[in-house]
């Protein structure tokens, strides 16, 4: 049985979570970033977190935007294969995420070509991940990104060699670079194997996952913990400015990838790292 | 805590040090990306600049749109190391603070000696309280630019950390250090 979805509903949905991502901190950061300024030894940092905890309040309850960088679109969607969609869903997702901007007060942060640089002026078109999977629903999930953050990304090819050693490196060489630049305390997403393409999506996904899980392979998440510890011991601290809190939480994806190949990619995101999702 | 207003005047700016927590109040400018290439357009064009320079303070800021019955949208500060090969013809021309978030290049640091002048950081992401802040907001210049026009805003009381004073100290660096110095003493 094929189940019958109107297009209409997608972009009333993606329209919603526009707005609802930008007004409204996922609880688990929320969460986490209580508990981490119970932890913060160091005054002036703990302050901080108290400020953004105090900014999140006044966002939610005001309904405007956490951050004034609303960010660029980033839809995922999972499309369940006995779906049909009548309508084109491209146009939907779009004609969504320009009412969600333009209807809900949120930056219009997108230019049309990378190097004339026009402003769209109404934040289209956003990025869309498409998956096909089992069943009849379709989930959507709408996670805007800011470009402090996105601009601290990086992507490298390693050697096998250069193994599990190499990829620490790299995730600690990433924040090192980062420093205060992308709104620290930040999140990480880290894309490990794959090929040149799938890692930064893996990271970019790895973003998604709430910060109170683990990598569900115990080896991976033993990585998580140890590199979350290292990094929570650089000092960079909220903002930069000294302190425990660095980062509040690190996701690693992982992939089959080839016999020569060991792609790494770290996704920084900020305190901010909105998304929020809705099945139809 | 301290407070001060625009402009800043020399006494002002060589009393600021870095690590400081200050309330700004009075007229500043916003300014990102667009806006300082078309300000380097200006300057090597011999035009004037939408404001004069001299004891003003720029935000690195792009607000989200300002909602019925408000001021503004949500306000916070931008990375300012994009703004850094453009702010020493600005800083040479009189310029006086900058408020962003992240760091400086060495060679932002040094000219702002060879200028007095201030950076000051506001808190990343903090944009929901940051508007509590603006009294009224105008656009001065290059409405094409939408979010990254320049905006002329009358602030009052905007919480802000002095980064680097205009004796090339730097609360980064600062900061962090002294975190892990005192995390090394309490390890012992």
């Amino acid at each position: 049985m094929v189940r019958e979805l109107d297009a209409c509903q997608i972009e009333e949905t993606v329209r919603e979570l526009c707005i609802r991502a930008c007004r409204e901190l996922p609880c688990d950061i929320e969460q986490r970033m209580k508990e981490a300024a119970g932890e913060e030894d160091w005054d002036s940092a703990r302050s901080i977190l108290e400020l953004l905890l105090e900014n999140a309040r006044v966002a939610r309850e005001h309904a405007v935007p956490i951050c004034q960088d609303t960010g660029m679109a980033v839809v995922f969607c999972e499309i369940g294969q006995d779906v049909h969609i009548s309508g084109s869903f491209e146009e939907a997702v779009l004609r969504g995420v320009r009412r969600g901007y333009t209807e809900g007060y949120l930056r219009k942060s997108v230019v049309a070509d990378p190097l004339r640089r026009k402003n769209t002026g109404d934040n289209t078109p956003p990025v869309i991940h498409l998956r096909l999977v089992p069943g009849d629903r379709v989930r959507l999930t709408v996670a805007p990104k800011g470009a402090g953050s996105e601009n601290m990304s990086r992507m490298t090819m390693l050697t096998p060699a250069q193994g599990m050693e190499g990829v620490r490196q790299f995730v600690m060489e990433t924040v090192r670079l980062a420093g205060a630049n992308p709104c620290p305390p930040m999140i990480l997403g880290i894309g490990i194997g794959g090929n040149f393409e799938r890692a930064p999506e893996m990271a970019k996904e790895a973003l998604l996952d709430p910060l109170d899980t683990w990598n569900p392979d115990p080896f991976y998440a033993e990585l998580e913990k140890e590199w979350l510890r290292q990094i929570n011991e650089t000092g960079i601290g909220p903002q930069g400015l000294g302190g425990r809190t660095t980062c509040l939480g690190l996701h690693i994806h992982q992939e089959a990838t080839h016999i020569a190949c060991l792609p790494v990619a770290v996704n920084v995101g900020c305190h901010v790292t909105r998304h929020a999702t809705a099945v139809l | 805590m301290r407070e001060i207003t625009t402009p800043l005047d020399r006494e002002t700016i060589l009393s600021l040090h870095a690590g400081e927590h200050v309330l700004l109040s009075g007229v500043i400018y916003t300014a990102r990306d667009a806006a300082h290439l078309r300000m380097m357009d200006c300057i090597r064009q011999g035009q004037e600049l939408p404001f004069q320079l001299s004891g003003q303070v720029i935000y690195y800021a792009g607000p989200s749109p300002t909602p019925p019955g408000a001021v503004v949208g949500s306000i916070g500060p931008t990375t300012s190391m994009r703004m850094d090969a453009m702010t020493p013809a600005l800083l040479e021309r009189g310029l006086a603070g900058m408020i962003g978030k992240g760091g400086r290049s060495e060679e932002v640091c040094r000219c702002m000696q060879e200028n007095p002048s201030v950076y000051f950081v506001a808190v990343g992401g903090a944009a929901a309280l940051g508007a509590q802040c603006v009294k009224h907001l105008e656009v001065i210049a290059w409405d094409d630019l939408g979010p990254e026009s320049v905006k002329k805003l009358e602030v009052e009381k905007l919480p802000l950390i002095v980064a680097v004073d205009a004796y090339g100290a730097d609360a980064f660096q600062e900061g962090q250090n002294a975190y892990l110095r005192q995390r090394g003493e309490m390890k012992k």
